[in-house]
């Protein structure tokens, strides 16, 4: 080898050498986390899905609530622990009082007919305090420290860590009505708006009047007046309701409600501000056990702990097994446990669920569990008993933290066609005999890994009005045989079909066989397609698809212009009225004139007088009672074909401590403990670098190349002499 | 030259109107304004209100193309067309419908989109020419024969094939590098070494094979002859003399595609999480944003005609013989 080709290669090995020598002390190759400081205890996860709104006003989806729900903080928030789902005080000191009011405003008892209004008085706790943020930051003589007149003035600040100086803050009963104006004010397109403006006394009149207000700079919402919301003192404020409505403390959970400073509005407001994204729709300001300091799609979002926090000790009471489970382990304890948390936007599954094998993550998913069908089989084993982790997953010391979300998939037959639709006996044979063919259990089976429990009726598990066992079984479509729930049989429903006017299939007058028509906005082929026809078929009846993208397939639904259609909803809070409300008359697209949420246009004046009566009870026996009588109208009506609940499985890696999941709330973060050490410990070894592929792929290319130079070696020797004499 | 480059700007002025009218035309017809109000105030509890609100907040309660209530050349000019696609042409991108700042979105997302596009962009070149110059060398062998077949075989490989294979086996089984994400810092070459590497290896296949036939028809012509006739080695012939004689057709391809490096790339991005533009654009179809998808379409048709005319100028440097006019 010439003397430089050695020297090269000598450089190259020794270079390679300190390469390997510096990555094998500084940890494993493949570490996506920037590194920790030290003492510094971080939690990692992740997020699906591009965020939309920061805005506690505006934002209404699950991905934005884990977020949002730990910096903002509600009146009232769930017990972490406790199941059923119970409320506690959470900003509030206590639970707020109620107190009923006629029309002059005078005290009423809850059931005189004269009452008009319920006034929820919330009492705040003391010394609570927003995170220091720039907007409470102050000159000696008490102006704003960042207030500019013009764009040019604050054109150096470009981020929220520009700001030198922050200030501190106590939370006032006054940063609840501002928030609740905020929600009132047509500018922050509140979601809720129109709903809370049929609850909320003066909401309406508000909006109306903001509405118009001109906005070229910073809208003082203290300077108009909401009737309906009142400052008591500066710890204490009311809120009037119209009429009775007891779920009402199920909202002063949700982040809707949050106190906003407006400071931070003004702030805000700032020339300029919104050019460069500073906006409280970005950058949230809450008096939570966290605070968002990055929010950058190029870094993910992360969260710190507030140093401002008020002391919130960890529970110390839970439900059954929550013991057992070392759940009560840290009670007492002053929250949150960890430092930091960072949030990394994972779109794929493949790489958020191979760095959370890795342990880079420390659960499998934040917002959602991100267990794909394919993983499925690598982490868990299914057997009569039930779904158990495979053996794999307890080596590495994963476990489990499952959830029934509060929700209900279903088909919902649109009870305005000439078909499907109608309330006579016949109809409702005939969407029986479809709910006894349609097997779910089967499709649960096949299609979600058992990940789900077929639903009875309306109300989910762990909601009022739920019931177990032989009680909770729907008659229409189930037989309770040895002590389980049995699907009636193909000929019982062929049987239903048949009084239906359809003997197998087809229509006794007519004689053409009954053709449904799905509304879907997946395609027409496929395992799952193709299962759905193989139900109907089991009773002689066909099912046709009319696809279309999801803009058009909720056109449909809001026009009534479907026969049979998949469709789902997740409950904002656990009360049976949040599933109830989707079958009450008022709710359909025509008699509201909105987008209503009775999807199925069904309308049974009985159910709906039930409903109207529930709908104000407080939880009771004699409401239980008349949750049955409902329930069991809608099951014989059968406008949907009952679905199924989704039960949800999350793995968290051994050193994550306190993993038990809220089908509600979101605001966990707090609760979650790290091992860090045996983190790092386990990182390094499940992620040790494999070096043999490297070297292989080096000789193969040596392999490669040699052969090649030294023909051309060969080639650029050749003396024409020697040219002439081979050819000879 | 500045008359040529002067008359082909002006003429993309017809092209850039004509594309966005069809974005619009295409994302109107499939979405009408109370269609996208509804995608983003949600699934619950939307009030007929609301959805008014929202039109009328970002501007689209007027009529699309045509105002017939209009008076005169307002017409044209009181449509959503006129204010959200033409002034565009001021390079006033506007705000997202979720309120963000598109020219600060695309301003901060344009790196991460070149980290990536450029080093894969350069390197996959220099390996696609050095690989079809060392096969050219070998033509007419077995060596060529074989060099041709793999190629086929690489350019019919899915993209998708490659980024699921290389991150299933270097990053997850091997733990050589990170299997996605992202970071501003100098650390974020172990998070594009393993996309730059793919998007050059999946590239080999299409690249190689063209370059080579390109570099075929130079090696045997005169030039080529008398220089190895004169006994300049078969290297020193391939990339000083067949290499600058084949270069038009080359940069054709690859001059064009510079300016548009920026926009980014769909696929990569996605599956490594890496936040560039066009990770940006996929989010904005999703989320049926009209303001950045017109954006990023306008953007997009404005490099690639950029692109045209930097390939039209490229052609005088590498050719002299060649004159705009």
């Amino acid at each position: 080898m010439p003397v430089i080709g050695m020297r090269a290669a000598n450089q190259f090995i020794r270079s390679l050498g300190v390469t390997l020598l510096l990555a094998g002390c500084s940890g494993p190759w493949n570490d996506p986390n920037e590194p920790e400081k030290p003492g510094e205890t971080v939690y990692y996860g992740s997020y699906s899905s591009r965020l939309q709104h920061l805005d506690p006003a505006r934002s209404y989806s699950a991905e934005e609530a884990l977020f949002i729900d730990q910096i903002y903080e509600s009146p009232l928030r769930y017990h972490f622990l406790k199941r059923p789902y119970v409320l506690e005080p959470a900003l509030a000191d206590s639970m707020p009082s109620v107190r009923y009011l006629d029309k002059e405003l005078q005290s009423v008892s809850a059931q005189s007919p004269d009452l008009a209004f319920s006034l929820y008085t919330i009492t705040l706790k003391p010394d609570v305090f927003y995170q220091p943020h720039p907007a409470f930051a102050q000159k000696s003589d008490g102006v704003p420290l960042y207030l500019f007149e013009t764009k040019e003035a604050s054109q150096h600040f470009k981020t929220l860590s520009d700001f030198p100086v922050s200030g501190k803050r106590l939370l006032k009963a006054e940063d609840f009505i501002y928030g609740i104006k905020r929600l009132a004010d047509p500018a922050n397109k509140s979601p809720l708006l129109g709903f809370l403006s049929n609850y909320i006394d003066g909401m309406s009149e508000f909006s109306q009047t903001v509405k118009d207000v001109p906005r070229d700079q910073w809208l003082d919402l203290r300077k108009f007046s909401l009737g309906g919301i009142n400052v008591v003192d500066e710890r204490t404020f009311t809120i009037r309701i119209k009429g009775k409505y007891p779920q009402f403390l199920y909202w002063l959970a949700m982040h809707f409600f949050a106190p906003i400073p407006w400071e931070a509005d003004r702030f805000y407001h700032n020339p300029g501000f919104q050019k460069r994204n500073l906006t409280l729709d970005w950058h949230p300001v809450g008096t939570g056990a966290f605070m968002m300091t990055q929010n950058d799609p190029n870094k993910g979002i992360t969260l710190e702990r507030n140093p401002n926090y008020w002391f919130d000790p960890y529970p110390s009471e839970g439900a059954e097994l929550d013991r057992e489970q070392g759940l009560l382990e840290d009670a007492g304890k002053p929250m949150p446990f960890i430092d930091r948390a960072t949030f990394r936007l994972e779109k794929e599954s493949l790489p958020q669920w191979s760095k959370f094998m890795q342990g880079w993550y420390d659960r499998s998913g934040d917002d959602t569990h991100n267990i794909s069908s394919d993983n499925f089989d690598r982490a868990f084993v299914v057997s009569g008993s039930g779904i158990d982790l495979s053996p794999d997953m307890k080596q590495r010391g994963i476990n489990i933290s499952t959830e029934i979300k509060p929700s209900i998939y279903y088909y919902g037959f649109n009870m305005l066609d000439p078909v499907v639709g109608g309330y006579s006996e016949k109809k409702q044979k005939l969407r029986q005999a479809i709910t006894i063919a349609w097997n779910m259990e089967e499709f649960l089976e096949i299609f979600t890994n058992g990940r789900g429990q077929a639903a009875m009726g309306p109300i989910p598990p762990g909601i009022p009005g739920y019931k177990e066992g032989k009680a909770g079984i729907n008659p229409y479509i189930y037989n309770w045989v040895n002590g389980q729930p049995e699907r009636k049989s193909i000929d019982e429903a062929k049987r239903l079909l048949a009084e239906a006017g359809y003997p197998n299939g087809r229509d006794a007058e007519t004689g053409k066989p009954l053709v449904l028509y799905l509304d879907t906005t997946g395609g027409s082929s496929g395992p799952v397609a193709d299962w759905r026809r193989r139900q109907l078929e089991n009773i002689g009846v066909q099912l046709e698809y009319r696809t279309s993208d999801y803009v058009r397939f909720k056109e449909k639904i809001r026009d009534g212009n479907t026969q049979l259609f998949g469709w789902g909803w997740l409950a904002d809070y656990p009360d049976p009225e949040n599933f109830l409300f989707l079958l009450d008359s008022a709710q359909t697209s025509g008699n509201c004139k909105c987008d209503g949420n009775n999807s199925t246009n069904y309308e049974n004046p009985e159910f709906d007088k039930l409903f109207r009566q529930i709908k104000v009870m407080p939880d009771s026996p004699q409401r239980i009672a008349l949750l049955d009588k409902a329930i069991d109208l809608v099951r014989r009506d059968n406008p949907w074909i009952w679905g199924y609940h989704t039960k949800e499985y999350y793995l968290n890696n051994s050193w994550v401590y306190n993993t038990k999941r809220h089908g509600i709330a979101q605001d966990t973060l707090k609760y979650l403990r790290i091992d860090t050490k045996q983190r790092r410990q386990l990182q390094r070894e499940w992620n040790k670098p494999v070096i043999w592929p490297l070297i292989t792929i080096a000789v193969i290319c040596l392999l490669i190349v040699l052969p090649a130079v030294i023909a051309y070696r060969r080639r650029q020797n050749m003396r024409v002499s020697s040219v002439q004499e081979r050819e000879d | 030259m500045l008359a040529y480059i002067i008359r082909r700007l002006l003429y993309a002025i017809p092209i850039l109107i004509g594309v966005n009218l069809i974005t619009f035309i295409l994302f109107f017809v499939v979405n009408s304004p109370q269609d996208i109000a509804r995608a983003h105030l949600g699934e619950k509890y939307v009030t007929q209100d609301a959805i008014d609100h929202w039109v009328k907040e970002k501007g689209y309660d007027n009529p699309l193309i045509y105002n017939p209530n209009a008076a005169g050349f307002s017409k044209f000019t009181d449509t959503i067309f006129f204010h959200k696609s033409l002034s565009l042409f001021t390079f006033d991108f506007g705000q997202a419908d979720d309120g963000r700042d598109i020219t600060t979105d695309v301003r901060t997302r344009m790196g991460p989109s070149l980290a990536l596009a450029i080093p894969t962009f350069i390197v996959g070149i220099w390996v696609n020419i050095c690989v079809a110059l060392i096969i050219v060398m070998f033509r007419g062998t077995r060596l060529d024969k074989a060099a041709v077949v793999l190629f086929v075989t690489l350019m019919s490989i899915s993209g998708l094939f490659y980024i699921i294979g290389g991150q299933y086996l270097v990053a997850t089984l091997w733990k050589l590098v990170p299997i996605s994400g992202y970071q501003t810092s100098l650390s974020a070459w172990k998070f594009l070494i393993l996309p730059v590497a793919i998007g050059i290896v999946s590239g080999i296949g299409l690249g190689a094979r063209w370059y080579r036939t390109l570099f075929l028809e130079a090696a045997d012509q005169d030039f080529a002859r008398t220089a190895r006739a004169k006994g300049v080695s078969e290297l020193a012939v391939l990339f000083r003399h067949v290499l600058p004689n084949a270069l038009l057709p080359i940069l054709t391809g690859v001059v064009v595609v510079i300016p548009t490096l920026f926009m980014g790339s769909l696929l990569m991005e996605a599956f490594f999480g890496i936040p560039g533009l066009g990770s940006y654009m996929l989010d904005a179809i999703r989320a049926q944003d009209f303001a950045i998808v017109r954006t990023m379409v306008f953007v997009g048709s404005v490099l690639y005609i950029i692109g045209l005319i930097l390939t039209d100028i490229s052609y005088t440097i590498a050719d002299p013989r060649v004159r705009l006019n």
